[in-house]
């Protein structure tokens, strides 16, 4: 018999299902394969059926097909039993109607404000399909001008921080929002019926709006009751000290970059403070400013190094107590009304030579006074500016922008310890904030707090203070929620949720909201309705509606910065100042330069970011001077971060904690950080450091004097992230003073003249040619070491951009963070006793002579054609070689599976145009190689054949507050960068090795007093 | 035989025989076969194996334990890179050198005195090899993606990066391993026949006849036998030199200071062998006294070891000397602080000193006669050198990478127990393998012994042709 499908060799097709109709029109020519298939013989048909596996031949009958497909799906099926794993449904359905804007793998962005002590920073948010990833400045918002800090972008982790608190508590047990509102509607009518007496709500500081109206008709409701504010980082001290000077509060507004003189007392305005931006940028624009206004001179006396202090070109470092001495001083000096003279000082050279600095630039000098420092400070330090001429011109004021209860009205902490003593507090509702942590040592507020018969917690984590109060609330985080907030300026913006509570959190509005009309409106019902009332009844609905969605969409509400407020002096002779201290060793408190008061200890981003001086992460530290670690006879900062432990006693309370040599610290002096020591901070938080707040008391806030120090003997590995603290000699960070630079432009490249690019035995790298003869696109950067303060940011923007894991302390102590970028810090000077400080931000070079691309046997580190030097992760077979041969050290390595796959929370958090990590791989700066597409996309979309020289930002230059980075295409001969490498300052790091970074350095310059070069 | 030639004088080297007189071809294949097929279990053997065994279990433990979590168990971190894996890599490598420099150099050179210890050595350097071929693999990030380095069809398209000295390490070492093998296998082709021959029982007949390969000791055989164990010594006496060069290369080749030095080529030959002939005398030593064969492994072999561990020796002695006199005299500032700071008065400065005195202060004794032919002292002198060739190898890795370019980056590193686990883990693996190979094979080469007994009998009353042409 003739094979039907052999005879000719090709395959026969099959009919699955019926046939289709025939179609109409012409008749199909009929095709055959054989002489069998042209009789159509029935023993062909038959053979074709059976050439095919059984269940095929079925597939043709309708019926049977159905079984099989049944058959099919219960094996699947079983399949899935055997996994032993019931797959949650999940329904993947399109659209119907694609929302406007809303384009899968496209981010959009929403302008909010990011709170720090009650004030507001103007941020633009990320979103992904829904999930917020990544804070931005607005570059429209006075109190960020496009950059924010390290505060702000954490936000996005405690957003999604596993540990926030996720269900309403009742003593502790699980209870519901409805189980709540019939308690406090219970107690609302009781306290309504006794005019609110009782009543007592605890704030933090609070410049919302719509918050502050609330309480205030809360007070008018219930007239017997109180709200009192406590923030352990407050301004309590700058206020007072406006009173005093003044006769009422006002907020001072600087003009730095007016400011040709600036002394600063103690004053760390580049890192605290409402207006720490916005002051970094105006301050360092002057640093820049050889040709124009000339550039500026910082003075700063401060006892512990602080970024401030860093940037100084004259510091002094005196104990925090002798500050007043040295403001009287120098107000002395400047001629100040009632102000007498001291007596003899130990630093009268310096302070001469500030007073006639000062003097000689009347009007355009400005004298600040930090938070630390007592009220009388703050007095003398606006009499002083009042004095030079510099109010109007560089120093205005504002009426105050914090809202809080009235003078007299008793809204201190203290007057409600008070309260609760006499046992006047029924009801007490603490918004935000963890008192019970926090409140000075010498109030119990924790065992007043349990008298309280009914006490109200608000917060976003379960903290120290829920345990002792009978309800906790779980808080919406910012981005959750809305709300609003004003800035140093008093602008306000609306914040807008980005996602809906992930755990059902409450706004304080909607809790206030119960508390004044017993109703359950929500927080986005109440907060357009006061910003509806405040633009007046008159207005139309579609009105509102415009300036709402424009407001939202500018994130700022027009008009509402605040008008300067003329303000006259009192004068200062009255001024009382307090009696030299009573010996021993002076302690200061300052708050974490990344935890801030706690309140970020669960943020593994924050506490893995090394603090800017000590470059200690995970832990604070009794920082003291190396003069009296040798005469207290105690050892730290050794080649392991190894440090003796010492007993920190002042006014018979304890702690113990781990020592470290901060130089440039004010000798008997101790500086410890706040924030460390928590007891229910999460499991990032909890443990680490030391309670500091152990030995604040009321009174002393910040300074204390009369501590002791003892070594116990003990000793603890501190993790640190540098353990070499100078530059031996090296020509890392090149400086000059202004003068040099004026006679040699070419300071920073000289050193590197002998090196020639033409003699080399190789052709210069493709990428280089292609640069030379401006085709395509060159990426490069530059980094401005004289404008860099320091301060962290870009660290964690990286670390937010590109799904940079936490490793923990463990991990930093055998050396491996992972930070894609880290700052440098170098002290230099003859000793420690007032070192030059020096502030290197270290990301990849991009090396056009890469050492690493080198030596990778299988190519996983290769270089493009725009002069990326590429990461191929998948590739990637974890030699390290290409870590080692790295002259910069900028590739860190998964020694483990750092990346967190697990928590569900924490993939929300991921960049998806970022791939997550695993174990095993090398990783490094890619320049946000992400961001780099999504432009050249955009350009070839548009037909351009290279991206604007601005085009492109990475997240650690969007987020400089000062502008310090600079990145772009170099072949744009109008972009930034292209302009800046031009610049007699910008040199390459370790350019001898011929690596050829396209990461190059602006070097920094330093404008000291020449009067006082002798020192 | 250029040694033999009557007209040079030979003032005392007749004084330490390589081979005690008295012995005839049926006492030293009597002797040397009865290691392996007459002596039962004894209780050293068992306990000596079972330590080894127990150590290369801790080896496996440590390795699943290593795959199970990652590097990270080790103490590498950022800048140290590289810790003990490679230490260790280079430290056997070294070791496996003195096998293939017995067998094919000294073979080439007609260096009488290696028969009775290269098969010996030729073991040691294949297990020496064995050992370090290993931490290249776990070193990895993703060890199992291993196969990667080398060239092979796949669909990715994508070869190795050929400029990488890591790509030519797997070349050098692989064929290194390969000829060493293949060496080792061909010189113990006539023994197996011997093995088999004698051997009782019949599983050990078919276990030593198989790879015996149907050798009858015919003429055409020792024919082909002769002339392709000499072309393979022919092929290995380049990879003596080569391997421990392109070792050196993933050194050079790096910019890193403390690396980056051209005098690496030669002085990682000289320290390998120096470091493998140290390995040769500490393991034949005990071999010699547990078995018996003083008559083989003579005091003249010992001497030998000495002078060139002393010669090596001072090679490595001057390697280190020009790493720091060039260091000074390139005024290359990152060369001086690790040469002339960080190394000697820095924090590894322990290790460092540590080091010059286990190379190249304890070998100055061997300028004496005595200490050359001191079994003790020549057995502690080699355990110093080796230890001292690991500490090298730590410094070379270790200080280099800890204080490089940039002092922010400066770090520490240790080694965790991990580290250590892994690295006794590889010993126990070496030690085992030795007794098994003690205990299974012919540990002298019984052939050679017996050229060695014709050569040495008939010395006196034949002439230089005696050797043509004999069969067992």
């Amino acid at each position: 018999m003739i094979d039907p499908m052999h005879s000719n060799g090709e395959p026969v097709l099959v009919q699955i299902g019926p046939l289709p109709a025939a179609p109409k029109g012409p008749k199909p020519k009929k095709m055959w394969r054989s002489l069998d298939e042209l009789a159509g013989s029935e023993e062909f048909f038959e053979l074709l059926q059976d050439e095919f596996p059984s269940q095929a031949s079925e597939l043709t009958d309708p019926a049977s097909r159905r079984t099989f497909l049944k058959f099919m799906g219960a094996s699947l099926g079983l399949a899935g039993v055997s996994g032993c794993v019931v797959q949650p449904a999940e329904m993947i359905v399109p659209y119907v109607k694609q929302p406007e804007e809303l384009v899968p793998g496209k981010p959009l962005y929403f302008a909010s404000a990011a709170p720090l002590g009650g004030y507001g920073v103007g941020v633009l948010v990320e979103s992904h399909m829904g999930r917020p990833t990544k804070i931005e400045g607005n570059p429209a918002h006075p109190a960020s001008l496009g950059g924010t800090d390290a505060f702000a972008q954490a936000e996005v982790l405690a957003l999604y921080d596993p540990d926030r608190s996720q269900v309403v508590l009742h003593n502790g047990r699980v209870s519901t929002w409805d189980d709540f509102l019939a308690v406090i509607t219970k107690a609302r009518a009781e306290r309504l019926a006794k005019k609110g007496a009782g009543l007592r709500i605890l704030t933090e500081t609070i410049t919302s709006p719509t918050l502050a109206h609330q309480l205030r008709q809360i007070l008018k409701t219930f007239p017997e009751a109180k709200w009192h504010v406590f923030d352990p980082v407050s301004r309590d001290h700058a206020r007072a000290g406006a009173v005093l000077a003044f006769g009422e509060d006002v907020e001072p507004i600087h003009h730095l970059d007016k400011a040709d003189v600036v002394l600063a007392l103690d004053a760390d305005f580049l890192s605290w403070g409402p207006a720490r931006l916005k002051d970094a940028r105006q301050f360092t624009s002057r640093r820049e400013s050889v040709d124009g206004p000339g550039v500026n001179r910082l003075y700063v006396a401060e006892a512990c190094p602080t970024i401030t202090g860093a940037m100084a070109d004259q510091r002094l470092p005196v104990s925090a107590s002798r500050i007043a001495e040295i403001a009287r001083a120098v107000a002395h000096g400047l001629g100040v009304e009632g102000v007498s003279p001291v007596g003899s000082n130990p630093d009268a050279a310096w302070i001469k030579a500030v007073v006639d600095d000062l003097k000689s630039h009347q009007g355009a000098a400005l004298v600040l006074v930090g938070e630390t420092q007592s009220a009388e400070v703050h007095a003398l330090g606006h009499a002083i500016n009042h004095t030079l001429g510099n109010v109007g011109k560089t120093i205005e004021y504002l009426p105050p922008i914090e809202e809080r209860p009235g003078d007299g009205e008793g809204g201190t902490l203290l007057d409600l310890v008070e309260a609760m003593d006499r046992d006047e507090v029924e009801s007490l509702l603490i918004l935000g904030g963890n008192p019970v942590y926090a409140a000075p040592a010498d109030i119990d507020f924790a065992k007043r707090l349990d008298k309280v018969p009914l006490s109200v917690h608000l917060s976003l984590h379960e903290d120290e203070t829920t345990v002792h109060c009978h309800w906790h609330i779980p808080e919406a985080h910012f981005l959750e929620t809305w709300g609003d907030i004003r800035a140093f300026d008093s602008s306000a913006t609306i914040q807008q949720p980005l996602i809906a509570p992930l755990y059902g959190g409450k706004a304080a509005v909607e809790l206030l909201e119960v508390v004044l009309n017993g109703s359950t409106k929500s927080a986005r019902g109440i907060v357009t309705a006061f910003w509806k009332d405040s633009k007046g009844k008159d207005q139309s609905d579609s009105d509102f509606d415009t300036f709402w969605r424009e407001t939202l969409r500018i994130g700022l509400v027009a008009d509402t910065a605040s008008k300067v407020r003329e303000v006259t002096l009192k004068g200062v002779a009255n001024l009382e100042w307090p009696q030299g201290g009573s010996g021993g060793i002076e302690i200061l408190f300052r708050p974490d330069p990344t935890i801030w008061d706690g309140r970020f200890a669960n943020s593994g981003w924050l506490q893995e970011l090394p603090k800017p001086l000590t470059k200690l992460s995970w832990d604070n530290a009794a920082l003291l001077s190396q003069r009296t670690a040798d005469r207290l006879g105690v050892k730290a900062m050794g080649l392991h971060g190894e440090s003796d432990m010492v007993s920190v006693v002042y006014q018979d309370r304890a702690i113990q904690l781990p020592a470290w040599i901060m130089p440039g610290h004010a000798d008997e002096s101790v500086t410890i950080h706040l924030g460390y020591g928590r007891l229910r901070g999460g499991t990032v938080g909890t443990g680490s450091g030391a309670n500091a707040y152990a030995l604040r008391t009321s009174v002393t806030p910040w300074i204390g004097v009369g501590a002791k120090v003892f070594n116990t003997g003990e000793s603890y590995c501190l993790a640190t992230m540098q353990h070499q603290q100078t530059m031996l000699g090296r020509n890392l960070v090149r400086t000059a003073t202004v003068e040099e630079f004026r006679d040699h432009p070419k300071f920073a490249q000289e050193p590197d003249e002998h090196l020639s690019r033409e003699m080399t035995l190789w052709e210069n790298p493709d990428p280089q040619l292609r640069r030379q003869q401006g085709e395509g696109n060159a990426w490069g950067m530059t980094i401005n070491l004289n404008t860099c303060i320091g301060c962290n940011a870009c660290v964690v923007a990286c670390q937010a951009e590109n799904n940079i894991p936490v490793v923990g302390r463990e991990q930093v102590l055998a050396g491996r963070n992972m930070h894609w970028i880290r700052i440098d810090r170098y002290f230099e000077g003859n000793d420690t006793v007032n070192p030059r400080i020096y502030h290197q931000p270290v990301p990849c070079m991009h090396c056009e002579n890469a050492p690493c691309e080198l030596v990778c046997p299988v190519a996983a580190t290769t270089h493009s054609a725009e002069g990326l030097n590429e990461m191929t992760y998948n590739r990637c077979v974890g030699t390290r070689y290409c870590g080692n041969n790295c002259p910069y050290k900028v590739r860190r390595f998964n020694f483990f599976e750092y990346a967190d796959h697990k928590t569900p929370s924490l993939k929300l958090l991921n960049n998806p145009d970022v791939t997550v990590r695993s174990r095993g791989v090398m990783e490094k700066c890619t320049y946000c190689v992400q961001r780099i597409n999504s432009a050249r996309i955009a350009s070839e979309m548009e037909g351009r054949t290279r991206v604007g020289g601005n085009e492109v930002e990475t997240a650690c230059q969007g987020v400089c507050p000062t502008r310090a980075i600079s990145f772009g295409n170099m072949n744009d001969p109008e972009g930034d960068v292209a302009k800046l490498k031009k610049s007699p300052r910008n040199y390459a790091l370790l350019a001898e090795l011929n690596t050829r970074p396209r990461t190059t350095y602006l070097a920094k310059l330093t404008n000291p007093n020449p009067e006082m070069k002798a020192e | 035989m250029a040694a033999e030639t009557p007209q040079r004088p030979r003032p005392d080297r007749n004084e330490i025989p390589v081979l005690e007189p008295g012995h005839t071809f049926g006492t030293v294949t009597d002797k040397i076969s009865s290691l392996v097929l007459v002596q039962p279990y004894n209780w050293r053997w068992m306990a000596g194996f079972g330590i080894a065994f127990a150590m290369t279990m801790m080896l496996l433990v440590a390795i699943t334990y290593l795959f199970v979590y990652g590097v990270g168990v080790w103490g590498v971190n950022v800048p140290v890179m590289w810790g003990f894996a490679i230490v260790n890599f280079v430290w056997w490598i070294g070791i496996g050198h003195a096998g293939t420099l017995i067998s094919a150099i000294l073979l080439l050179l007609k260096q009488e005195w290696r028969t009775s210890i290269n098969r010996f050595a030729e073991a040691m350097t294949l297990f020496a090899v064995a050992c370090a071929g290993l931490f290249p693999l776990l070193h990895l990030g993703r060890p199992w993606l291993f196969y990667w380095l080398l060239p092979y069809p796949n669909t990715m398209d994508l070869w190795p990066q050929w400029r990488s000295p890591l790509i030519w390490d797997v070349f050098a070492v692989s064929t290194y391993a390969t000829v060493s093998l293949i060496f080792w296998y061909v010189g113990l082709i006539p023994d197996l026949a011997t093995l088999r021959d004698r051997a009782s029982n019949r599983w050990a007949r078919y276990a030593y006849g198989i790879p015996a390969m149907g050798w009858r000791g015919s003429a055409r055989h020792w024919h082909r036998y002769r002339t392709a164990y000499l072309l393979l010594a022919g092929l290995a006496t380049p990879l003596v030199v080569s391997v421990h060069t392109v070792v050196s290369f993933d050194f050079t080749v790096g910019i890193v200071p403390g690396w980056h030095s051209t005098i690496f080529p030669p002085y990682f030959v000289a320290g390998a062998i120096y470091s493998g002939f140290a390995m040769v005398a500490t393991l034949s030593i005990p071999l010699r006294y547990f078995y018996k064969l003083q008559d083989f492994i003579t005091l003249r072999h010992l001497d030998n070891m000495a002078k060139v561990m002393l010669a090596t020796g001072l090679i490595v002695c001057y390697g280190y000397g020009m790493e720091a006199f060039t260091a000074w005299y390139g005024n290359n500032p990152y060369e001086m602080h690790q040469m002339l700071r960080s190394r000697p008065s820095g924090p590894y400065s322990h290790t460092y000193w540590m080091l010059i005195f286990c190379n190249c202060t304890v070998v100055q004794l061997f300028w004496f006669k005595w200490f050359r032919t001191n079994v003790y002292a020549v057995w502690i002198i080699a355990g110093i050198i080796n230890i001292g060739m690991w500490l090298e190898r730590y410094i070379i890795v270790v200080t280099s990478l800890s204080a490089d370019f940039l002092p922010s980056s400066w770090n520490m590193y240790h080694g965790t127990k991990w580290d250590y686990m892994t690295f006794y883990g590889t010993i126990g693996l070496f030690l085992a393998l030795i007794f098994l190979f003690i205990r299974f094979l012919p540990v002298i080469s019984i052939v050679e012994m017996r050229e060695l007994v014709h050569e040495r009998e008939g010395h006196d009353a034949t002439t230089m042709t005696a050797h043509k042409g004999k069969t067992p």
